[in-house]
């Protein structure tokens, strides 16, 4: 069984609110950079670097890349699949990195991302965009901009893409 | 995968899985800070009873970059010259705790025999005559990312030298056919194996014949310490048939790379210098040899990265 709870149009008018958000908290898009977490943020995070600068084109904000799977906590707990290879073409040093996935979920992932984005260098600030939130975090992490807040059971299966986010029955456990 | 002691053992799946490994070590060794936690807590230690500059500092290197632990045995300092034997050699470096042995030796299937005495993950860094598996994916992955190609077919890859001796030439004749290369040993028949008639291979003994049709040329060193065993009659007539000169760079097509495996002997088989070369991939290869490295013990200890896990996640 499988619930529609965002629609595309719904997913787009999100991307464009939380690129305004990001504009307005940051005041411009001076030395702000996003970077996806492979592979479920990269097509977000491309979005929202598409609407930030279609908002304000002068800002030029750098669009990057981070696989995080070898920061993780539970290599030799689960199988280890590295996704898409990292891309940080530009220096992070001093500029306001906004990481962006597309569930957030138990924090572990973005944690990863957190210790990953230093080995790139010091930002003067790291913040999460997420398309959905849905809970059950395992670690203190919050996000600064959400596309939607979506309680959830543990073993649903919640998959989003620029097509819509679907909730479903999980297998169980 | 458990244990890296040959290329045939590897297989082309786990093969192709190394070789796009190593494109995320490449880009973790670009960072300003080329270190990640993947083996944190993991201790690799180095066994080498043969000398050895750049794999045994490679393997060094790329188990820090992973955050392992690393343990060097150095044989001159060791109690093998008290008169402890291998296996308890091993067995008491496994007593430690160590998650993997990387091992070379001058006898052929020490890697082995050594799996049978430890719990931990064995690579083979060199053993005899038989086989040096990381050497064959550095060079594997050196060609691919020179020639922007995932897979060797049509490509014609000429290896030149000291065949016999060479346990470079035997793991890179099973990785390069794996991939597709049509390969061509090039030596004199007294530097060539008995077998070879076995091997997925051309064979020739002018370098002149087959120059014009390569694509990659893979000059191996002459063991010079071979000499006195009469393999060739003397240094310089060996240099004049089948050393690299300027002539033989010019009668190669203008798209072949020029590979070598190093420690180069230069006026033996190295008769111009590398750097003079328009397509050499030698530094290229000392250089990924950090990141293969890295693909091989992350794959070995960082959990079971198989093809069939590998789908259980897929789905």
């Amino acid at each position: 069984m499988s619930n529609n709870v965002m629609s595309a149009d719904d997913v787009r008018r999100a991307i464009t609110r939380i690129a305004h958000e990001i504009l307005e908290r940051q005041h411009g898009g001076e030395r702000l950079a996003i970077v996806g977490l492979q592979r479920g943020g990269a097509w977000l995070a491309d979005a929202i670097g598409a609407a930030i600068n279609a908002i304000e084109p002068a800002a030029k904000v750098p669009v990057g890349y981070i696989d995080v799977s070898m920061h993780r906590d539970d290599i030799g707990l689960r199988p280890v699949v590295p996704g898409a290879i990292s891309n940080i073409s530009f220096g992070v040093d001093d500029t306001t990195v906004v990481l962006v996935d597309d569930v957030l979920f138990t924090g572990r992932t973005v944690r990863a991302a957190l210790e990953g984005i230093n080995t790139y260098g010091r930002p003067r600030a790291v913040q999460l965009a997420v398309l959905v939130d849905r809970g059950h975090r395992e670690l203190p992490i919050r996000p600064d901009y959400v596309g939607k807040n979506l309680p959830t059971r543990l073993n649903e299966d919640v998959r989003a893409t620029a097509e819509g986010v679907v909730i479903s029955a999980g297998a169980s456990k | 995968m458990k244990h890296l002691r040959s290329i045939d053992e590897l297989g082309s799946d786990g093969l192709l899985r190394l070789l796009d490994l190593t494109n995320h070590m490449v880009e973790v060794n670009r960072r300003p800070v080329p270190k990640v936690p993947a083996l944190r807590g993991r201790t690799v230690v180095s066994l080498f009873f043969e000398d050895s500059t750049r794999t045994r500092l490679s393997f060094e290197t790329a188990a820090k970059r992973l955050s392992a632990d690393t343990m060097t045995f150095s044989v001159s300092t060791s109690s093998v010259n008290k008169g402890e034997s291998l296996r308890d050699t091993v067995e008491t470096i496994t007593d430690m705790g160590v998650d993997a042995f990387v091992v070379r030796h001058k006898s052929t299937g020490i890697p082995w025999q050594i799996s049978d005495w430890t719990t931990a993950s064995v690579v083979n860094a060199g053993d005899g005559w038989h086989q040096h598996p990381t050497q064959a994916l550095v060079d594997c992955f050196t060609v691919r990312e020179a020639l922007g190609k995932e897979r060797f077919d049509g490509l014609t890859i000429t290896i030149v030298g000291d065949i016999k001796h060479s346990r470079v030439a035997r793991s890179n004749v099973a990785a390069f056919s794996m991939l597709g290369a049509n390969v061509v040993l090039v030596a004199p028949p007294t530097l060539l194996p008995p077998d070879v008639s076995h091997w997925p291979v051309e064979v020739s003994y002018r370098l002149d014949d087959v120059l014009a049709r390569t694509d990659i040329l893979y000059m191996l060193r002459l063991q010079s310490e071979r000499m006195s065993q009469g393999h060739v009659p003397n240094l310089r007539e060996y240099a004049e048939t089948y050393g690299l000169d300027a002539l033989r760079v010019a009668k190669l097509p203008p798209h072949a790379v020029i590979m070598h495996p190093g420690p180069m002997n230069r006026g033996v088989e190295m008769l111009i210098d590398p750097s003079a070369l328009p397509n050499s991939l030698i530094h290229k290869q000392v250089a990924n040899g950090v990141s293969v490295r890295m693909a091989v013990l992350f794959d070995l200890l960082a959990g079971e990265s198989t093809a069939a896990n590998l789908q259980q996640v897929a789905t």
